[in-house]
């Protein structure tokens, strides 16, 4: 996305709302959605057209979890630690995950590939544990199958650049 | 030939959907249309929201004729299609003792519920108004209308509903205190920021019958005089926000909302605010900072939401269990919902019960049902039929039960007299390979993220736990630690700012109070008894109880296990990470826990 393309779909998201307080955080989701963070300049914007420090805007985009200001790898691997996927051995899946791509949860791999996060409760507590790759749910996971699951979506990143 | 009009229900809840329902439904509505009977007429497949029995899902229930089935998989749709004139198919069918069983309440799963709040949950498409009307739905609110607010109060109080996140306060009187302020506008708000660990309960209920939901909301907002309301939903639940929003949508076109309620002068207006992902703000005053567009920090209550809540107006904040509750109220009266239920607690209560039980589910049953019906009636006991160990409940401000209180009955008071609470309606099951110190560290790891830092024993308080007990775990555990825990616990109890961080030592004070002897275990000895902190454990190979089958050594990510086929294995305790892959995967007991040599 070029410079351009990103001011004005930070304007357009911005400007779906009106100029209230109240709507910081519904436009600050948006941008998260749109972008896998929340821009520098999507933050003074946005503190600009509400007429608040952006001081306070950083205060929420640091505090609330679903929020992110650095950007998030191209694949996002989410390991649900509820209680019930605790039990049945989330940490363990989180060391193989390290042991794989070598990072913890919460950090990016070097080639912006994977990113790896450690969520609270998913829900699906029947299915535990869970572990969830851009939308798709793994199911009752065994730590054997992590790196096969891994490699799918690594080589199929691979082979997206090698056709580019 | 099908007689009259077959209902296909396709559980599509969430926990179904990650299961494959959709998948199901899809290859249901494809074999009949191959058949030419996709015209409504004659059969038609309805996604439902949770059913309850997530373990055995995705599950797929005939009506009227009442045949349930379990662990549908899309090769089934022709089966189950055929079974629409024909026999049912036996091996979907529930089983029990050798004996194969056709309707829902064969199971006892099912059997022993009371559905209230979940009445029209499994049942209706939720995406569907009609269907909820069909069902008796926006009857208590067409009563409502015909009623004052103080009658509409009087009703609930008569039901001697309590608020069912948790907290146990009156509905009814919280409404009427609402009502007596006459500062407008007034704003009625839904608590749908279900975020404790393992708990899904007003997820499911969102996204099962979320018009019944906005029912409770418009009474509510009749009852104090509210024109608008707004619903917080949880991030991380989108299936619920989507179901949420269609339905608010659905009542605008109906004239249910809007500007004239059913032709009435009462107008309402509702809309939903996501999330941001913090726990905080189930927190009622960390709740409404959020939906003002601040940081989500509780206030210190020296005024009440009630006078003075969200943007500084009266508000009446409820939880969707709560509210969800409200219709059934006004169009069966109060009284004949306080029929079920203990003497101070009323009605019904939504569980969500996981981990290591057998049915992984969401279950309604009447306040004061003890934890070994619900545990072993019906959740159908502990996986792999081990040793039960103690049963979480109300999430991270909960505590843990031991075996020796099961025989208490569920309700907002009792558990508290010990100790724990019933809390929102998570309900964790842990066995003997749970270890209750690693729990009580969860839980504060948890809180530690989670607490907003505000104030002072809360933030400090738990990062001095989570300190203490991580050292337990790593076997560094010192003499007077156990000590040194309830005192921060008793400090942070009285000194917290909030309910998140008075709350907050109750998994710990309880894990000590009835299981002190694994923390000594930890700590004297170096050992953890449940063989999970992997520091102080190690594991082993029984061979004259190893088969050789080989199910350790595929599952070791560490490539520590080796062994012949048919012959006993081994493990190489240097490349143990201690992990217990091994002896979850073993089928023979042949996995031993030994205490790891320092």
């Amino acid at each position: 996305m070029t410079e351009i393309d990103q001011a004005s779909k930070i304007r357009e998201i911005i400007e779906a709302y009106p100029a209230d307080q109240r709507f910081a955080l519904a436009a600050m989701q948006d941008m998260q959605h749109a972008f896998n963070y929340i821009p520098e300049e999507g933050l003074s914007a946005l503190a600009t057209y509400l007429g608040c420090a952006e001081a306070q805007l950083y205060s929420m985009a640091t505090f609330y979890k679903a929020l992110s200001l650095t950007p998030k790898g191209e694949h996002i691997v989410k390991i649900c630690n509820g209680t019930a996927c605790h039990l049945r051995g989330a940490m363990n899946l989180a060391t193989e995950l390290k042991r794989n791509l070598g990072i913890d949860p919460g950090q990016t791999t070097e080639d912006g590939e994977f990113s790896v996060e450690l969520v609270n409760c998913l829900g699906s507590c029947a299915l535990a544990p869970v572990m969830v790759v851009d939308g798709t749910y793994h199911n009752k996971l065994r730590v054997e199958q992590i790196p096969g699951i891994i490699d799918s979506y690594a080589s199929a990143a691979k082979e997206v650049t090698a056709n580019d | 030939m099908i007689n009259g009009t077959e209902n296909i229900l396709v559980c599509c809840g969430t926990g179904c959907i990650a299961n494959g329902a959709l998948g199901v439904a899809d290859a249901i509505e494809a074999e009949l249309a191959a058949r030419g009977l996709s015209d409504d007429v004659q059969v038609k497949v309805t996604r439902t929201g949770c059913s309850g029995e997530c373990e055995q899902g995705p599950i797929v229930r005939f009506m009227p004729r009442d045949l349930m089935y379990y662990r549908v998989k899309d090769r089934d749709a022709k089966a189950i299609v055929d079974s629409l004139d024909g026999e049912p198919v036996k091996k979907l069918l529930f089983k029990k003792d050798g004996q194969t069983y056709e309707h829902m309440d064969d199971n006892p799963f099912y059997a022993l519920q009371h559905k209230v709040v979940l009445r029209d949950v499994g049942i209706i498409d939720p995406l569907n108004i009609d269907e909820y009307i069909a069902r008796g739905g926006y009857e208590g609110l067409k009563k409502a209308l015909q009623m004052t607010p103080d009658e509409i109060i009087t009703e609930v109080e008569k039901s001697g509903l309590r608020g069912k996140g948790g907290a146990g306060f009156p509905t009814g009187r919280k409404w009427r205190t609402a009502a007596g302020y006459d500062v407008f506008p007034k704003y009625i708000v839904c608590n749908g920021d279900e975020g404790d660990p393992g708990a899904f309960m007003d997820g499911s209920t969102m996204e099962g019958s979320p018009h019944a939901v906005i029912e409770g909301m418009i009474i509510g907002a009749l009852a104090i005089g509210a024109e608008e309301g707004v619903l917080y939903i949880r991030d991380e639940y989108a299936l619920a926000r989507d179901h949420i929003q269609h339905a608010i949508d659905d009542a605008y076109a109906a004239g249910i909302l809007g500007e004239s309620i059913m032709g009435t002068d009462h107008k309402l207006d509702l809309s939903i605010v996501r999330g941001g992902g913090a726990f905080v703000c189930g927190e009622s005053t960390a709740l409404m900072a959020s939906i003002e567009g601040r940081v989500g920090e509780p206030r210190a209550k020296y005024i009440r939401s009630v006078q003075r809540g969200l943007f500084d107006h009266p508000t009446v904040l409820n939880n969707v269990e709560s509210l969800a509750s409200i219709p059934t109220i006004l169009r069966e009266g109060g009284e004949k919902y306080a029929e079920v239920g203990t003497e101070k607690s009323k009605g019904t209560k939504v569980f969500a019960m996981v981990g290591k039980v057998k049915h992984t589910g969401l279950v309604e049953v009447p306040m004061g049902t003890t934890l070994r019906t619900l545990i072993y009636d019906i959740g159908g006991g502990i996986i792999d039929d081990r040793p039960f160990k103690a049963i979480q409940t109300g999430g991270p401000s909960g505590g843990c039960i031991p075996e020796e209180l099961l025989d208490l009955p569920v309700d907002f008071d009792t558990l508290v007299e010990y100790g724990a609470m019933m809390g929102s309606g998570g309900m964790i099951v842990m066995d003997d390979r749970s270890c209750m110190v690693e729990v009580a560290r969860y839980y504060v790891d948890f809180l530690c993220e989670e607490s907003c830092g505000k104030c002072t024993p809360c933030r400090e308080g738990l990062r001095q736990m989570r300190a203490i007990l991580t050292d337990i775990c790593e076997g560094r555990g010192k003499p007077g630690d156990i000590e040194l825990l309830e005192r921060i616990g008793r400090t942070m109890q009285d000194a917290s700012l909030c309910a998140l961080g008075r709350t907050a030592p109750n998994p710990v004070m309880t894990t000590i109070k009835f299981f002190r002897d694994e923390y000594e275990a930890h700590i004297d000895r170096r050992e953890c008894p449940a063989g999970v902190c992997a520091d102080l454990t190690q594991f082993a190979i029984d061979a004259s109880a190893c088969t050789g089958c080989g199910m350790c050594s595929r599952a070791c990510p560490a490539g520590a296990i080796s062994g012949e086929r048919k012959e006993a294995h081994v493990i190489d305790p240097a490349k143990c990470i201690a992990c217990g892959s091994c002896r979850e995967a073993c089928r023979f007991n042949a996995v031993l826990t030994e205490r790891r040599p320092s």
